[in-house]
């Protein structure tokens, strides 16, 4: 066993050399094809990262009208009582898991946090600002519920979904995701289409080889093993170039730019590069595989 | 050892047989020579016995084994017990002597100690003591037949097949090759032949089969090349 594992890691040594330039091509195919593959992975995972994190904060704000609001449901500030019919009219809603009331005082401090140091926050007062209820749903896709029940209502300025301002994100990662594995399916035809040749190639440089394999009983598997594993070592050390670059993306560039300079969602932890780059380099291992046996099948009949 | 039961061998696309009606009998221990001219159907015939290919009709029979109802996974199995020798010797280029020996050895999964042991007693046996360390090229066409000889014998196979082993060798080095197998064969190893040159046959005396056109024309015990 151990010996016949020295004489095949001997002949994949011997074709690895043989064909240098080709198996380098191989390897970098894979390495692109699933770093872009990895890539619309971590997108996707980003996405469904701030949707964890947003859909389970503030989901719909009813503000109510100030001292200049211009709406029709409006008539100068709205009213303590009002507030508190509104407040009971919320919590009848069927969806509404829990509701929270923000003053304008509150909106005021929140507000002079969020732009610190800009010269908008020094222009404000808190009687600009709506005081505003913050309502959580118990199915966050049921927006409408709470709007048509609170849309035109005196008192009420405005209902509004944020998760309609963060599907505008999410739909521009989404599309992000898209492209990547656009591109990522391209490269991968490539990179089958490569190992494909390679292993042609592969097996007419070894067709002696092969037919002495074939007359003195070697077995189908000792046959293709070397073939196979050439394409394997390819697809190895291109899974964990991708792996590189994945982890480099998380610390360089979602760690390093992107997290300081956004603070208002969190991001993706290594845990989830982790999973990207060991399902990519699975992914990998077995295109190379059913590819080399496949081609082989074709151009060797060994 | 080997039987042909009514082989008729039809290769897809063409007319006639290659090979038509074939029934013949080789015992174990037995030293065969298959004669004829070329296309005559002696490669067809040597294919199935190592199932390159499959009999159209009819059965062929190898030790317990009916060769071609064997499933793919068999088939090595069966080709570990029978040596083959080319004409074209097929040596490995770029492999010493006993790496090309070693080779056949390894491919099948054998133990290195036994490779270790084999091998240069394989090479010391078909005449090339000595010659372990050289490549192919560095050798006489005999030589390097003598390798491929040894290559043959490396899974110690109860039968040797031998296609035209001798085409491509003067006189003088055929003398020697078919010295070579006749001890293979005194040593108990069922040989077949398969040849053109009548002053071989002649000189052997051994069983003769003779194809011409895909049917077996003649089955003699002590036979000569072509009819005395």
């Amino acid at each position: 066993m151990f010996s016949q594992l020295i004489f095949v890691s001997g002949e994949v040594w011997t074709g690895i050399r043989r064909s240098l330039t080709m198996t380098v091509a191989v390897t970098v195919t894979f390495a692109v094809s699933l770093s872009l593959l990895g890539v619309g992975v971590l997108v996707g995972a980003q996405v469904n990262e701030m949707k964890d994190f947003w859909y389970d904060k503030v989901e719909v704000s009813v503000f109510l009208c100030t001292e200049g609001s211009t709406a029709p449901t409006c008539d100068g500030e709205t009213p303590e009582p009002e507030r508190q019919q509104i407040e009971g009219e919320i919590r009848a809603i069927g969806v509404v898991a829990s509701t929270t009331f923000e003053t304008q005082q509150q909106a005021y401090a929140r507000f002079i946090e969020q732009f610190a140091g800009s010269p908008i926050a020094e222009n404000v007062t808190p009687e600009q600002l709506p005081a505003s209820f913050r309502i959580t749903l118990t199915d966050p896709q049921r927006f409408l519920d709470v709007s048509e029940a609170l849309t035109g209502r005196a008192g009420v300025e405005a209902v509004r979904d944020q998760r309609s301002t963060f599907n505008r994100l999410f739909d521009l990662l989404n599309g992000l995701r898209l492209i990547s594995f656009t591109f990522a399916g391209a490269m991968l035809v490539v990179t089958v289409l490569l190992v494909a040749n390679t292993m042609r190639v592969a097996a007419f440089a070894r067709r002696r080889e092969v037919s002495i394999m074939r007359m003195v009983g070697a077995s189908r598997t000792a046959i293709q093993l070397p073939f196979v594993l050439e394409a394997v070592v390819a697809a190895v050390i291109g899974s964990a170039l991708a792996g590189i670059v994945l982890a480099s993306i998380k610390r360089w560039v979602i760690d390093g730019v992107l997290a300081p300079s956004l603070t208002f969602t969190t991001f993706i932890g290594w845990q989830e590069v982790a999973w990207a780059a060991g399902g990519v380099a699975a992914i990998g291992l077995m295109l190379a595989i059913v590819t080399s046996l496949i081609a082989l099948a074709r151009y060797s009949r060994a | 050892m080997i039987t042909f039961e009514n082989v008729t061998k039809t290769y897809p696309g063409d007319d006639l047989p290659a090979l038509e009606d074939i029934t013949v009998h080789i015992e174990a221990g037995e030293f065969v020579f298959l004669v004829g001219a070329s296309g005559s159907g002696k490669s067809t015939f040597l294919h199935l016995m190592i199932r390159e290919v499959r009999p159209t009709v009819g059965r062929v029979i190898i030790g317990s084994a009916d060769v071609g109802r064997l499933r793919t996974y068999q088939v090595p199995r069966l080709r570990r017990r029978i040596g083959i020798v080319f004409q074209d010797v097929r040596l490995l280029p770029n492999k010493t002597v006993a790496q090309n020996v070693a080779f056949a050895m390894q491919v099948v999964g054998q133990r290195s100690r036994d490779i270790r042991t084999r091998v240069p007693a394989l090479i010391e046996r078909v005449g090339l003591a000595g010659l372990g360390r050289r490549l192919p090229h560095q050798l006489s066409g005999g030589e390097q037949q003598r390798v491929a000889i040894a290559r043959a014998l490396a899974n110690a196979p109860a039968l040797l097949i031998a296609d035209e082993p001798t085409g491509n060798l003067d006189p003088d080095t055929t003398v020697g090759i078919m010295r070579l197998l006749e001890q293979i064969h005194a040593d108990g190893t069922t040989v077949l032949m398969a040849t053109h040159d009548a002053g071989i046959v002649d000189r052997m005396r051994k069983r003769v089969v003779e194809l011409d056109g895909g049917r077996l024309v003649r089955d003699q015990a002590r036979g000569v090349y072509g009819y005395a």
